[in-house]
């Protein structure tokens, strides 16, 4: 798990790069907050604390909370988000390798329906500010109007359904090449990290592969059908954490589906159901909803695609029921 | 004097028709977002059942085995219509917002469920306590949800009383500035909220079983052997 959070520096280092340090105040308060109710709850359940805090996986979940956050969002935010990913989320359905839900998600999921519109204000870039400017935003006061914005993902969308302004995006991008470079670097800093992790040999290639392939090519597809109406497939990659998504979310190997093609059919449909709400419902980004309802679905995908038991007949080792 | 006794305990607590039977949860995470439109969904239950458990007691010999059904649904469906009529005569305000479901209660299946297994087989005072408490246990269990989301939600008790009493006011409790958790008073916190409810009635009967065991061991075992066993 360790080697997970080294995996993250680069892009944590390139969004800190481009808005300030917010972020890193934010994963400071997420950190904190999931140790100590990590701690809390081992203890209440009579577990060896140490040895569990140590495993670092209360610091994944914190830190991948952090990063899907609005990173000038109020403190208490990611805070409440953490408790729920780690109280209710986590211990509450048994701990480590027990949760059927993504933690980090659940936490996503819970404040997005809750707060809608402050998860949605997100730092403008280039509007680099210093620790004290961060520190007043997420600790004080409310005039956050003048730096924040909506997300692209947001932006494009209200444009994009709106009567009277019909914005093709790369109108978008063009007004706004700050922005899009500041999120193609953070998206590059994720895409490095996880090919380390790859390399490492921490994760397998099977659902990062499956998962950008699947949103490439529906962003590919419609968007040479209809350039007005959806996004282009480099938009979709950089945009709402998309790589975020295929090397530290989709990949939690408690939650998803642990057979080779389990995994790929799993990806595919968190990649599909992403791009299905991004453009069909409510919500401006549906990572978290697609990761938790194909949640739902792993138990029953890993069972369909049990690998053969080497030595086997085909009719005895197809599936073991 | 015992068996009614027992009524009160199963109606309120032991076969709690939420926490323990799990009925009638359609109305109870529609109308819970409030305290006070729990509790007056939970009230118009009450005189239901009571009034449906009194007459199915009283009709229990004349009513034909094979269409008790239909026979208890239609004298349901009257009771409903009366306390829906009177809900839009003296409390209209309160009525647009419980809207559908008043009427709703009739296909309520804690009311079907207590005529049938209650009311048909037992006698007139017994039924009409056993619709009373089953409808006592409705309404805290109703009035407690709608307490907890609406102050997680809104930081605020007794929202709407003024539909009930025009003078009185709501409470706000937490700062103005509080932001409030929409997800608790939208569908997902009551699904939440009830869960942990439920979670804390099992565990309430796991602690209360567990030291009954422990008596019950006590009073079986001499002191001393289970002193010496121990050490």
């Amino acid at each position: 798990m360790l080697r997970v959070l080294a995996a993250l520096t680069p892009g944590i280092a390139a969004y800190a790069w481009f808005f300030g340090p917010g972020v890193l105040i934010q994963l400071g308060l997420a950190s904190l907050t999931a140790l100590l109710a990590e701690a809390l709850m081992l203890k209440l359940r009579d577990r060896p604390i140490w040895r569990s805090v140590g495993d670092g996986s209360a610091l994944v979940t914190a830190w991948l909370i952090a990063l899907s956050f609005p990173s000038t969002g109020p403190w208490w935010l990611v805070v409440v988000a953490t408790l729920a990913a780690i109280l209710v989320a986590k211990h509450l359905y048994g701990g480590l390798g027990q949760n059927p839900f993504n933690p980090a998600m659940v936490g996503f999921a819970l404040m997005i329906v809750a707060y809608p519109l402050m998860m949605s204000r997100w730092p403008g870039a280039g509007a680099a500010m210093d620790i004290g400017q961060a520190g007043a935003l997420i600790f004080g006061s409310h005039s956050v109007d003048t730096v924040t914005m909506a997300t692209p993902l947001d932006t494009l969308r209200t444009a994009m359904h709106g009567v009277e302004t019909k914005l093709s995006v790369e109108t978008f991008l063009q007004s706004r090449p700050d922005l899009h470079a500041a999120w193609k670097w953070i998206a590059a800093g994720y895409l490095a990290g996880g090919l380390w992790l790859l390399q490492q040999r921490i994760i397998s290639w099977h659902m990062p592969t499956a998962f950008l392939v699947t949103l490439i090519a529906l962003a590919g597809v419609s968007s040479a059908i209809d350039p007005s109406a959806f996004n282009g497939p480099l938009f979709e990659l950089i945009s709402g954490g998309a790589m975020l998504a295929a090397f530290f979310i989709v990949t939690d190997p408690v939650s998803g589906c642990t057979t080779p093609r389990g995994k790929l059919i799993f990806a595919t449909g968190v990649a599909l159901i992403t791009w299905i709400i991004r453009h069909f419902g409510g919500y401006p980004d549906g990572i978290a909803f697609a990761v938790l309802l194909m949640n739902v679905a792993a138990p029953l995908i890993d069972m369909y695609t049990q690998p053969k038991v080497f030595g086997l007949k085909d009719d005895q080792g197809s599936r073991h029921d | 004097m015992n068996a009614y006794k027992e009524i009160i305990l199963n109606g309120t607590w032991k076969q709690n028709s939420i926490l323990a039977q799990l009925l009638g949860l359609c109305p109870l995470l529609a109308i819970s977002a409030t305290f006070v439109n729990a509790v007056s969904l939970g009230l118009a239950t009450i005189l239901v059942m009571l009034l449906a458990n009194l007459v199915i007691s009283g009709l229990r010999t004349f009513i034909p085995y094979e269409i008790r059904i239909p026979a208890f649904v239609l004298v349901i469906a009257s009771l409903v219509t009366v306390v829906d009529l009177a809900f839009n005569a003296f409390l209209h305000d309160l009525y647009l917002v419980l809207g559908i479901f008043i009427p709703l209660i009739v296909t309520n299946c804690i009311v079907l469920a207590r005529v049938e297994a209650f009311a048909a087989k037992n006698g007139l005072a017994a039924s009409t306590l056993d619709g009373a408490m089953m409808g006592v246990g409705f309404v805290w269990v109703i009035g407690l949800l709608g307490l907890i989301r609406e102050f997680v939600g809104q930081g605020t008790l007794f929202s709407g009383i003024e539909m009930i009493f025009p003078r009185a006011h709501a409470i706000q409790v937490l700062p103005e500035s509080y932001p409030g958790f929409l997800i608790a008073i939208l569908p997902p916190g009551a699904f939440l909220v009830l869960g942990f409810m439920i979670a804390g009635r099992n565990w309430l009967d796991a602690r209360a079983n567990e030291r009954q065991r422990q008596w019950l061991l006590e009073q079986r075992m001499p002191r001393a052997n289970t002193a010496s066993e121990r050490g």
